[in-house]
């Protein structure tokens, strides 16, 4: 069988799209939406900060940011293509949108480890 | 009024009403691109589309070109696009469009010959480049085993052999449409139904774990809905990437 | 005739120029664009989670909350919760065409996969809600 990254870009997409699936619009509704908006308050920081105290939080994050980031890249990569025709800059595109989504792995394993 | 005439004072009002068809003529040598020509054909209940462009080339345009054989949604010859949905034409009928008027076109994604034909050479190499046929191995001619399967056996592939070839799962699919060197929903479909047969003993990942193959499917999912065998190439496709994924990981394992 | 017969197809068949607006040419195309742009929001909202939780670390979580809270910024968030919404209704939904389950020769039916996937989604969502906002 011919070695491709491919099916390792789409295992990474997949385990992505679950964890977007399962667990950003619980995320995004509570900080993003009711609690800017005040519907409920805003736990202390003690709180918060004690939930992030957690290693296996912390490193369970991490993994879910960056399963999330190579998700959305895999779909940009793609999306972009073939809405603009621009499929013969593949190689290009790719390495912007995976290269986005390691930029954005390293920053959050500098922030929280 | 008994039953019989008013059968036939409706049979007689359905005589006279036509539908509109707009059909897409591309004559090469006289057209640079295909224009619409319209032709009124009798509506009658029982009349597919393809009814009423047969009525068009023996009553009123000869030089109309579009293929066809079976009329029963078994050759897959007679696919084109009605308004803008491809279709097989012996199954879709004229009282489906109401008033009218039905536009017919060739099947989108394919060069066109002339008229409603279009080149189906690249789709047919593209067929035979999966191999769909049963791979054995070390079995000296003349073959005379059988290799009898259960009902499970036979199960799991039934549904992906059941593709009559008809390109409308070709046409439904933007990620084709937009890049032809994609290898398609049907030979990937062809492919798993080999791969998941019992009696074979090929591999088919060699021409499917590829950007052209399965990992250029964005899972539009069109493919599976104008299916008009219910083939289901979406899911074909989804199990392979995930076969040759499962395989990259462990390139130990067999599917 | 010296071409031999044939040979003038190749230049005589008609191609169409690519359709640059394929994906407003049907309802499910459209569908499909939408659902794969939802990828947009999703790197949205990892950026977003990233914001809070250095605000968190860095003792700047009130700077975070008072960005949060303004219009625009709800306003993006909204649309995030949409389109992550909306995310996880097809993605889950289309778990089940990839993974053929098979106990026993029985295949497992598409909506039992399905069901599966939403309660844990549901399952999950209360969790995460409850540890975030129980009170210590």
């Amino acid at each position: 069988m011919k070695r491709t990254i491919e099916p390792y870009l789409w295992l990474l997409f997949s385990g992505g799209g679950v964890a977007a699936a399962l667990l950003l619009p619980v995320l995004v509704l509570l900080f993003g939406v009711l609690m800017p908006l005040g519907v409920i308050d805003w736990p202390t920081v003690a709180h918060l900060r004690a939930l992030l105290d957690n290693v296996l939080v912390r490193l369970a994050l991490l993994v879910v940011i960056v399963l999330c980031l190579f998700h959305a890249a895999h779909r940009i990569r793609f999306t972009s293509e073939e809405l603009f025709g621009i499929a013969r800059y593949d190689s290009l595109i790719a390495v912007l949108c995976y290269g986005g989504a390691i930029v954005g792995a390293v920053t959050g394993a500098l922030l929280l480890f | 009024m008994d039953v019989t005439d008013t059968e036939e004072s409706v049979r007689q009002a359905a005589a006279t009403r036509t539908i509109r068809l707009e059909v897409a003529r591309y004559r090469p040598g006289q057209d640079s691109e295909p224009v619409f020509q319209d032709y009124d054909v009798p509506l009658t209940a029982d009349w597919a589309v393809l009814d009423g462009l047969n009525y068009v080339k023996d009553r009123l345009d000869g030089s109309l070109s579009f293929r066809w054989s079976c009329r029963m949604g078994v050759c897959g010859s007679c696919g084109m696009t009605v308004n803008g949905e491809p279709r097989l034409t012996c199954g879709t009928f004229l009282t489906e469009y109401g008033d009218g008027p039905i536009r017919i076109e060739p099947l989108k994604g394919f060069p066109v010959i002339r008229d409603l034909v279009v080149d189906i050479d690249d789709f047919l190499a593209k067929l035979s480049s999966v191999r769909p046929w049963l791979i054995r191995e070390g079995e000296e001619l003349p073959l005379t085993t059988e290799y009898a399967q259960t009902p499970e056996q036979l199960d799991a592939y039934k549904q992906y052999s059941m593709c009559i070839n008809c390109m409308l799962c070709y046409s439904a699919c933007p990620v084709y449409v937009l890049n032809p060197d994609f290898l398609g929903p049907a030979a990937i479909a062809l492919a798993q139904r080999y791969n998941l047969d019992s009696r074979d003993m090929g591999d088919r990942f060699d021409v499917l774990n590829l950007e052209e193959a399965v990992w250029g499917c964005t899972f539009v999912g069109e493919c599976t809905r104008v299916c008009p065998k219910h083939v289901d190439p979406a899911e074909a496709i989804q199990r392979g990437k995930l076969t040759a994924a499962l395989r990259s990981v462990l390139p130990w394992s067999k599917r | 005739m010296t071409r031999p017969p044939g040979s003038e197809r190749a230049t005589s068949t008609y191609r169409p120029p690519r359709d640059a607006f394929w994906f407003a040419r049907t309802r499910n195309y459209t569908i499909f664009v939408l659902r794969e742009l939802t990828s947009v929001l999703v790197a949205w909202t990892v950026v977003f989670l990233l914001l809070l939780v250095g605000a968190l670390l860095n003792g700047t979580f009130q700077d975070f909350t008072a960005l949060a809270a303004r219009p625009w910024m709800i306003a993006v968030n909204v649309v995030a919760l949409v389109a992550t919404a909306f995310h996880a209704v097809t993605f889950l939904n289309l778990a089940p065409k990839a993974t053929v389950v098979r106990l026993d020769g029985w295949r497992v039916p598409a909506w039992m996969i399905q069901g599966g996937n939403h309660s844990a989604w549901l399952a999950l969502s209360v969790l995460i809600a409850y540890f975030i906002l129980r009170s210590p």
